[in-house]
């Protein structure tokens, strides 16, 4: 297994560590219904070094980015501005999602997943022969993503130099700071910055976290969190076989440029002509039992299956992303442990800035 | 390294069983156990006067990770449940062999159960 530069922070703070994509990663540091409460209410910190940002430079960024994904980077236009994407196959199904930052029209950053890392690389170090661009993957950066209603005072607290940077900064958006990436981006619902630095400041940068209030949490609350927030897994609401269109996003596909005929374009055109017939919903259970991945959906108008299934501490209650029939409403049943349980079916998110909204 | 209680038995299950002295015992389950599942949210417990075999799932204990089944280690009748595990399914973890108990019951005869050295040797050797 790989192992980020903050290895030895997760294991000094106690982390329970698993292997995540091939990566050393902490689950928790003792509970993770604890640290999922720690954002919600406060500040917490994640290590995502294990993604990969990868700088797109070149005299034709923008044009490959245009092709590359299906989000429209042409609405880019200030330093740091960010937007959310899927980056689609011939056939409209996603590859991954990812996070584009613009910073002149011939720098982009791109950050990837983890798990789909290598794959990503390969795609677009193929797409990108036609153009005039280098494809930089930023290996001696690490990531912390700090999040919380106290997540950016504390950063303030922790950094110097970054409230004077970052004071403005709105959401989705990024600035420099030396060799600091601020980001005001992040997984969890919650305010915050997402902090791309050098491997060697990583520990140190950290512990001033640490010591400003902020406290580590792992994989588990991270899950959680998104979850809560209505936010995708790769993997779980979207793959290869599954377009955007059926995974709820397709306000991160931008049609608007007809002249902009990015990878997967005419695929989608036609599933929309067709009609979509899938689609992700909310469902959350008023009984007991925690809903789990796979698990089967009926609807009145046809079957279906939980995406993303799990516990959501600020609500006391199972949550789930479900892939069911388009026009899916109301209620629905999941086979949970042999016997079949009703849930309704909500719009997520479920919760933003600690508050529930369904 | 996980806490093994010297007073109780064990079972190949994670269980631990406490013969209270007086014709009853109580039920729950080991410190290594509640760290495997992690945070707990839900307990579904028999109810008093429930009968059950040895073997048979007596209760389910979920946690954020996983749903685990509780069995019996004996052939009993459940004669009180734990119901501060409604509301405060969290005991399982901070507490489990003191205010985390799932069940009290009797029964005509417990054995082959662990001791708690035999229990601990097992954890080793996993």
């Amino acid at each position: 297994m790989q192992r980020t530069s903050l290895y030895e922070s997760h294991i000094q703070s106690g982390g329970k560590m698993v292997n995540f994509g091939g990566w050393e990663m902490p689950l928790n540091y003792g509970s993770q219904i604890h640290e999922h409460n720690q954002v919600r209410n406060d500040a917490g910190m994640f290590d995502v070094s294990h993604m990969c940002a990868v700088d797109i430079k070149g005299d034709d960024s923008k044009l490959f980015l245009e092709t590359l994904i299906a989000n429209d980077v042409g609405k880019l236009k200030v330093y740091g501005k960010a937007l959310y994407s899927c980056m689609l196959n011939e056939a409209g199904g996603v590859i991954d999602d990812l996070i584009v930052y613009f910073l002149n029209d011939e720098y982009y950053r791109i950050v990837i997943n983890a798990s789909t890392t290598e794959k990503d690389l390969d795609w677009i170090n193929s797409q990108a022969e036609k153009f005039d661009v280098t494809v930089d993957p930023q290996d001696e950066l690490a990531m912390i993503a700090v999040q919380g209603p106290n997540a950016i005072s504390k950063t303030y607290t922790a950094i110097p130099g970054v409230e004077e940077v970052c004071a403005g900064l709105k959401p989705f958006s990024a600035a420099s700071i030396g060799t600091l990436f601020v980001a005001r981006t992040g997984y969890t619902g919650e305010n915050g910055f997402e902090l791309m630095l050098p491997k060697k400041a990583a520990e140190f940068t950290w512990k001033m976290l640490l010591d400003a209030g902020v406290e580590p949490c792992g994989l588990g609350a991270r899950d959680t969190l998104r979850l809560e927030a209505g936010m995708s897994l790769y993997g779980s609401e979207m793959n290869e076989d599954i377009s955007p269109l059926e995974a709820a996003l397709s306000w991160t596909v931008d049609l608007s440029n007809h002249n902009r005929n990015f990878i997967g374009r005419e695929a989608l055109e036609n599933l929309k002509a067709e009609g979509l017939r899938k689609t992700i919903v909310g469902l959350v259970l008023e009984g007991k039992g925690v809903i789990r991945d796979h698990q089967l959906v009926r609807t009145s108008i046809g079957d279906g299956e939980i995406t993303s299934g799990t516990f959501s501490p600020t609500m006391g209650k199972a949550i789930a992303l479900a892939s069911v029939p388009v026009g899916s409403k109301e209620m629905c049943e999941i086979q949970m442990r042999n016997k079949w349980v009703f849930a309704k079916i909500v719009r997520p998110p479920f919760v933003r800035n600690n508050e529930v909204l369904v | 390294m996980s806490e093994v209680r010297q007073d109780r038995q064990y079972t190949q299950t994670h269980e631990w069983v406490l013969d209270n002295g007086d014709n009853t015992y109580t039920l729950g389950i080991s410190d290594h156990a509640q760290e495997l599942l992690g945070d707990m949210v839900f307990v579904e417990l028999p109810s008093q006067g429930d009968e059950a075999q040895m073997q048979d799932e007596l209760c389910v204990i979920e946690s954020v990770k996983a749903a685990s089944d509780v069995y019996a280690p004996a052939n009993l009748e459940v004669l009180e449940v734990n119901e501060s595990l409604e509301d405060e399914p969290e005991l399982l973890n901070s507490s489990c062999y003191d205010d985390g108990w799932l069940i009290k019951f009797s029964a005509d005869s417990v054995d082959d159960l662990m001791d708690a050295s035999t229990y601990e040797q097992s954890l080793d050797s996993e």
